[in-house]
Order: structure tokens, then C-alpha cells, then sequence
């Protein structure tokens, strides 16, 4: 994390609410729902709601990392449907398999059609919008096929306890997406691959005069999105107990609404990824309190591109002083 | 009555001086050549003309009335053109289509394509220029669309040309159909300013020729009047007043050798040494292909042959990484672009090549990282509150220290500097020299590229002077001169 410079002892109110504004936003957006029902309050709705924000979390982690190269990964959505069926599809009862073949396999998905993106972008040059795109394509097609359009129910129970069961009180999502996050953080802040990241993303001549190899870098990001949207996958098929074809449909916008609300700049070099986890605890409240509003979910949708440009914008702000 | 009178020209960019009373003018009917080195101020005179800039002080004239040039579109309709080095025109749209931008003849609400392509073949005939109106101009060969952009100064009715390096990037035969134009358009009664470093061209063509020397009038003659080497003396002979703190360094054994290093269109092989304790200046005029010689010495490019030596060993060098390894280190021309990442602190920017120093297992070991940082800050002299700052925010000067810092903390054998000093003031000018000096001192190279004149004589042992992409010769430090090095600059331009 850069500091700006700040003459001493002066505290500057803009820069402060341009840096930490989305925590106070995250608060804001919890009082007013929580004033609009009591209900979502309560521990039960918290954890409910954490269960499901953290797939959105694994996607805008992976995000993340992308969006510092410069980049943007369109497909991740899609990737969690092909990794979700694929590994519904081993973690059937009747294939006798262990719920670790299913795991194994999902991220096994994830991490071939990340590295497919990656190596399009980063060798072919393609650029990342319209490769992404593509995959998006490709892969809900596939999922399709796999599944030929009808649910995979009758999980194994090893593998339903990854989405559906709980450590005490602690949900398991939230257990992995802790584990995750904490990998996250010191690979980006800890390693000097996570300099790599930033650098090519903030200046790729710069970082291929330093000596990197930029299009490694750039090709890994995809992979780590790849593997990534594998988890939410699996960890999304598990909770809703069957595969489902059109399982992430969409959920490639959270992931990036998550990571530009958190102050990562789309163009990469800029970012942070505390400013990511706020951003997906944004979407995440917004969308558990609007569903307990009963507003309607195309409603939401509005709200959730508003959000995303109110964000940009205000990054824009920060950005050219 | 002048054509145009351009008297007492001041210019300033934020309190920086580049033009210091130019007078310059032009007669209907005849060709002036402006002539002058790099950063004489050319450009910036002529961009005034072109309404681009506006002067602080002095007056423009055209056919004895006084004029203010306040935007590029007033310029034009005054009837000044001026004719690029990097052509602009727009490759999809036709010939005539470029011609006529903005300005299509209309029927109604729709252009009149028919009346267009008229109008067009009638210039182009006017001219005795061969080419289809209906061409798309991206499919023609650079001579053609020069030939276009002149065509389109004509018909906006210029009575003033400036033609920028037009022979630059056309072949001989194309320089003659161009030169029988400019014959034409003296017939018209129009005036060309003509800007080149050909020094035949010039002596071909031109009535009269301008020198201008460090934003400074220098002198005006008729060409007739004077010769290569008059011109020469006039474009560099300045007094070296600057203090360069060059100290007395044993210089030993060849250290770093390049032979027989090509690549198509950039330079012809290219062969020279370097020795322990030596800086060696390489000079040449902007594009004559020194960058791209460093490029593809550091692995940025790939050329097309080449061999290099360190310590007398061969060395392959296929990407950045292998030169760093074998401890060469590149400061490149433009640090905002390539030297830096504008958004990273300053600290990390620093040790960004040497990441397998600084980290072990995996994970970046940063007490010793900051130790060193803090060293380099020290050493170098850097100017900032904290490591931590954006790199973005500092000086030129202190901007151009951290990428040096970059550098000399992985203790390079061989330091290749590109126009090190450029945009830096005079105070962390002086402070570089010296850093120069002291890691010089201690039995390394220096390669500088650089295009000042009196830098490049002050800092060197020896200077290669580069002109085309081909070696123009090498001096030693005895045998330094003004006129010699532009004399080798120029001499396959």
C-alpha cells in the first residue's frame, strides 16, 4: 500500500474519505438495512448471508488480481458453472467417488479455463475484454452440453458439508474464504510476485525493462481467477444440492462491481485488496437486503450498475489529483 | 514587402527560455532553409507560426500586415501550412476525402463525392502528380502521401509552406519529384520554409539559410554564399562554459564489446568497445538509431545479428532478465514511460529488478530490503519524506535518481545511460555527473547516450558518433570538437 504524502499533523478530509470511504459506506448501507428490518440483524440472516458472499468473494478476490494487471475476466461466471457441473457430475452418489475427486476436479476446470484465457491474452494477444468474452461463451456452452440442460442432483454428503455445513457456528465457505484471503494477501503483499502484479499492471514497459517476464504475469492472473471461480463453484453447486447448468450466470458483474467499489482502478496499478473485501461485503449486504425488502430483483440490477459507476467515478476523483 | 516577418520571437515554458529573439524571414517565390541541432528551437518557432504556440514577446508579419496567431485553424486560414515529419493523414479515408476534410463540397445535407473527386484530380494534375484521387491514402507508398498532405496545403490556398524533414522517409528518386513541386509552387509565387539536416539537400534547393543555436538567432546568408562547412561551424559553435566534474580515472582493460550488431532499418553494424573506468558518450542526431541499438544490446529487440562480449567471454542476451544477470543495467530514455511505475512507491520501484535479492523461500525478506533502499536514498542523494512515496509525485531530477538508484543498487559492470540529464535542472544535473564519476571510479562503464553537445564532450573519454543507424566515426577525448562530431552526425543523413 502507497501513502500519499501528507504535510504533517494536517488531516485532509477529502483524501481520507477518497481512501476509506467504502468502509464507511459498507456501514451506512448495514445501518439503513438494518433499520429497514430488524430481521437482518439477526445471526442466523449474518451467516446466511456470509455463506453466500463467499462465493462472491473467491470471484472478486480472483478478480482482483486481473484487474491490477490492467486486465478484466468476463468469463468467471460461467467458469463456475462449468467447474460446479463437471464436479457435481463426479460427486454423484452413484460413481462411488470420494468428495475430494469432486473438489479436485472442479478446480481442475477452473484452473484449464483460466489458463486458456490466460495464455490467449497474454501469448495470442487477444485483447483480455473479447477473449473473456468468448470464454463466457464457450464455457456456459459446454456446461450445457455436460448436463444436457438438466439438473445433477443426488450429491454425495461429503461433498453437500463444503456448501451446506457449518464448523460450530461458522459457516465452511467463510472458513475456506479465510483461508483464501489470508493466501491472497501475503502472495500479493508478501511476494515478490505480487510486485510483478502491480508493476505490470502500472507500467508494463517499465516492468519488462526491471526484467519481468510480463506476459507470465499477465497469463498467471487469468489462472488465478480460473482456479478461483473453480472454488465458487464447487462451493456453489454444494449449497443449492444439485448441479445446475445456468449456476453463475451473472456473477461475473458482482466480482467486478466488488473490486472497483473496493478502489481498484480497471486500469491497472492501482488497487488494494482490504478495498476488495469491503467491496464484496457491500454487495453481498445490498444484495441479502434488498431480497429481504422483497425489492424486485431487476431493481437490483439497476442499483448494482449505479453503484458500479458511482464507484468508478469517484475512483476517477481520487485518481487525478 | 515580405512575404512573412517574424521579429524579436520570445518563448518561455513555464519559466524555461527556448526561444530568445528570433527574427526570421521569408520572400514570395523563394525556398529559406532553417537550420539548426536538436533543441536549437526549430520546432518551437515554427509552432508558433502554425498557431500551435503563442509567443510572449515580438511580432508576425504576413505581406506587411500584423498578425495574431491565436489557433492552428487561424494560421491556416491566414495561409500558413505546415507539412509534418509524422505525417497524420487519415489512412481509411481517400485521397480526396483527406484533402477535403472539413471542407467537402456539399450538396445540400450530403457531400458531393462527384464535384470532390473534380476537384481533386484537378489539383493533382495541376501538380503533375500521378495519383488516384479515389486511393485510400493508408495504401500509399510515404512518398505519395507527402505528396497528398502538399497537396492539401495548396488547395487551402497556403501562401506560406513549412515543410518539416520531408526527405526523411522517401527514396532519391522520390526527392526529385519532390524538389520539381517546390520549383512549381516558387513559380506561384509561394514561400517555403524548409527544414532538414541534409546539408546537400539544403545546398540544392534552398535561396537563403537560417541558423538558429540554442533558441538563439545565430545568422542569415544566401545560400550561395557559404558552405558545409561554414553552416556546421555557425549550427555548433558555442562557448563551452559549463562545468562538467570530470575527474582522472585509470582506465584498463576492455570490459564490454559489441561486434557486427544489425538490424533492418534501425542501424548497420555497429562495433565498438568499452573499458574498466571508461564513459563512453555515444552522439548523433534524434532518430539516427542509438535507442534502438540499446534496445536491442539490453533484450528489449531482437536483432537481426550481433555478438557480445564481457570480459572477453561471449554473452547471449535474448531478454532483459539475461542482460541484468550478467550485470548490465539500462536507465532508459524515458523514465515516465519506461524507467518507472508511476504508481508504486519509491522503495519498491527501486528494488522492483532485484526482487531474487531481496527475497528468500518466496517471500520477500524486507528488512534487508529497506536497508538497502535506505542506503541508495542516501548515496544518491534522493529527496523524498519516505520510501513509501509515490514515486509519481517527485522532481524530474529526483525521479531520474530513483531509476539510476534501480540500478546501482544490483552493481552493474556495465551502465547504459540514455539522455540521463534530460528535463533535470542544472543542481541534480551536476549530482549525476558526479555519481557518474564516482561508480566509474571504481573500475565499471558507463555508456551515455546524449544528445548535448557540450554534455557528451564534458562527461566522455571517448564519443561514437552514430548517424542513420551507421558509424560515423569515433573520437578520443584530445581529439573532441563541435564541428567534428556534428560533421559525423551528419554525414549519412
Amino acid at each position: 500500500m502507497v501513502k500519499e504524502r501528507k504535510e504533517k499533523g494536517t488531516f485532509n478530509l477529502k483524501l481520507f474519505v477518497a481512501q476509506y470511504g467504502v468502509i464507511i459506506g459498507l456501514f451506512l448501507i448495514f445501518a439503513f438495512f438494518t433499520i429497514m428490518k430488524t430481521k437482518f440483524i439477526s445471526i442466523n440472516n449474518i451467516l446466511n448471508m456470509l455463506r453466500q458472499t463467499s462465493i462472491n468473494g473467491f470471484l472478486a478476490i480472483g478478480m482482483t488480481f486481473v484487474v491490477l494487471t490492467g486486465g478484466i475476466d468476463l468469463s468467471v461466471g460461467s467458469i463456475v458453472g462449468a467447474a460446479g457441473m463437471f464436479a457435481a457430475l463426479v460427486a454423484r452418489e452413484e460413481t462411488g467417488l470420494p468428495w475430494i475427486a469432486a473438489v479436485l476436479v472442479g478446480l481442475g476446470v477452473g484452473l484449464v479455463l483460466g489458463t486458456l484465457n490466460g495464455i490467449i491474452i497474454a501469448y495470442l494477444r487477444v485483447p483480455a475484454f473479447v477473449a473473456t468474452l468468448g470464454m463466457l461463451s464457450i464455457a456456459r456452452g459446454i456446461t450445457f452440453m455436460a448436463s444436457d440442460a438438466k439438473p445433477v442432483p443426488g450429491l454425495s454428503e461429503g461433498f453437500l458439508k463444503i456448501g451446506g455445513g457449518s464448523v460450530g457456528m461458522v459457516p465452511i465457505p467463510i472458513l475456506i474464504l479465510v483461508v483464501v484471503l489470508l493466501i491472497a494477501f501475503v502472495v500479493l503483499y508478501k511476494c515478490p510476485y505480487g510486485r510483478y502484479v502491480f508493476a505490470t499492471g502500472g507500467n508494463a514497459v517499465s516492468a519488462r525493462v526491471s526484467g519481468i517476464n510480463i506476459k507470465r504475469i499477465t497469463c498467471s492472473v487469468y489462472m488465478i481467477s480460473g482456479v478461483l471461480a473453480g472454488l465458487a463453484g464447487i462451493v456453489l453447486t454444494s449449497r443449492v444440492t444439485s448441479g445446475l447448468a445456468q449456476s453463475g450466470d451473472g456473477y461475473e458483474v458482482d466480482a467486478i462491481a466488488a473490486a472497483v467499489i473496493g478502489g481498484n482502478s480497471l486500469s491497472g496499478g492501482r488497487g488494494r485488496l482490504w478495498g476488495t473485501i469491503i467491496g464484496f461485503l457491500i454487495m453481498g449486504v445490498m444484495n441479502n437486503g434488498l431480497d429481504m425488502m422483497a425489492v424486485s430483483s431487476y431493481w437490483q440490477l439497476v442499483i448494482k450498475g449505479l453503484i458500479i459507476i458511482g464507484a468508478v467515478m469517484l475512483d476517477s476523483l481520487n485518481e487525478s489529483k | 514587402m515580405k512575404l512573412l516577418e517574424m521579429q524579436g520571437i520570445e518563448k518561455s515554458f513555464h519559466s524555461v527560455q527556448v526561444l530568445y529573439g528570433i527574427d526570421f524571414t521569408l520572400a514570395g517565390g523563394k525556398v529559406h532553409a532553417l537550420m539548426g541541432e536538436n533543441g536549437a528551437g526549430k520546432s518551437t518557432l515554427m509552432k508558433i507560426l502554425a498557431g500551435v504556440h503563442r509567443y510572449d514577446k515580438g511580432s508576425i508579419k504576413i505581406e506587411g500586415k500584423e498578425v495574431e496567431l491565436t489557433t492552428p485553424k487561424h494560421a491556416q486560414e491566414m495561409g500558413i501550412a505546415m507539412i509534418h515529419q509524422e505525417l497524420s493523414p487519415i489512412p481509411e479515408m481517400t485521397v480526396a476525402e483527406n484533402i477535403y476534410l472539413g471542407r467537402e463540397p456539399r450538396q445540400g445535407p450530403f457531400v458531393d463525392y462527384r464535384k470532390m473527386y473534380e476537384m481533386t484530380k484537378e489539383l493533382l494534375e495541376g501538380l503533375k502528380v500521378s495519383i488516384n484521387p479515389k486511393e485510400k491514402v493508408g495504401n500509399l507508398k510515404v512518398a505519395d502521401q507527402q505528396l497528398v498532405e502538399i497537396v492539401k496545403a495548396i488547395s487551402l490556398n497556403a501562401r506560406i509552406i513549412v515543410m518539416d524533414e520531408p526527405t526523411s522517409a522517401i527514396t532519391d528518386k522520390e526527392v526529385e519529384q519532390l524538389f520539381l513541386i517546390i520549383k512549381d509552387l516558387k513559380k506561384q509565387g509561394k514561400g517555403i520554409i524548409y527544414i532538414s539536416h541534409k546539408m546537400d539537400e539544403i545546398f540544392r534547393i534552398a535561396d537563403d539559410i537560417t541558423v538558429m543555436r540554442d533558441g538563439h538567432y545565430v545568422n542569415t546568408w544566401n545560400a550561395g554564399d557559404i558552405d558545409n562547412g561554414i553552416l556546421i561551424k555557425n549550427m555548433v559553435g558555442r562557448e563551452l562554459n559549463d562545468y562538467f566534474p570530470k575527474e582522472e580515472v585509470e582506465i584498463k582493460d576492455t570490459l564490454f564489446e559489441i561486434r557486427n550488431f544489425t538490424q533492418e532499418g534501425k542501424f548497420t553494424d555497429i562495433n565498438f568497445q568499452v573499458r574498466e573506468g571508461e564513459i563512453l558518450g555515444i552522439a548523433g542526431l534524434v532518430g539516427a538509431g542509438r535507442t534502438e541499438l540499446m534496445h536491442a544490446i539490453f533484450g528489449l529487440e531482437k536483432p537481426d545479428s550481433g555478438e557480445i562480449y564481457l570480459e572477453g567471454t561471449k554473452i547471449t542476451i535474448h531478454k532483459p532478465q539475461d542482460a541484468i544477470r550478467q550485470g548490465i543495467a539500462y536507465v532508459t530514455e524515458d523514465r515516465k514511460l519506461e524507467g518507472l511505475v508511476l504508481q508504486m512507491s519509491v522503495a519498491h520501484n527501486i528494488t522492483l529488478p532485484s526482487m531474487n535479492t531481496f527475497s528468500s523461500a518466496g517471500f520477500i525478506t524486507s528488512a534487508k530490503e529497506a536497508k538497502s533502499v535506505q542506503k541508495e536514498i542516501q548515496d544518491l542523494r534522493i529527496k523524498v519524506h519516505t520510501p513509501r512515496q509515490q514515486v509519481g509525485k517527485l522532481s524530474g531530477g529526483n525521479q531520474q535518481k530513483v531509476v539510476l538508484a534501480k540500478w546501482m543498487i544490483k552493481r552493474p559492470r556495465v551502465l547504459i545511460l540514455d539522455e540521463p540529464t534530460r528535463g533535470i535542472d542544472v543542481g541534480a544535473k551536476t549530482e549525476i555527473y558526479k555519481l557518474m564519476c564516482e561508480y566509474v571510479a571504481k573500475g565499471n562503464a558507463v555508456i551515455m547516450i546524449s544528445s548535448e553537445m557540450p554534455e557528451v564532450m564534458g562527461m566522455s573519454d571517448r564519443i561514437m558518433v552514430l548517424s542513420n543507424g551507421i558509424m560515423g566515426g569515433v573520437l578520443n577525448r584530445e581529439e573532441f570538437a563541435q564541428e567534428s562530431i556534428m560533421k559525423m552526425a551528419v554525414s549519412h543523413v
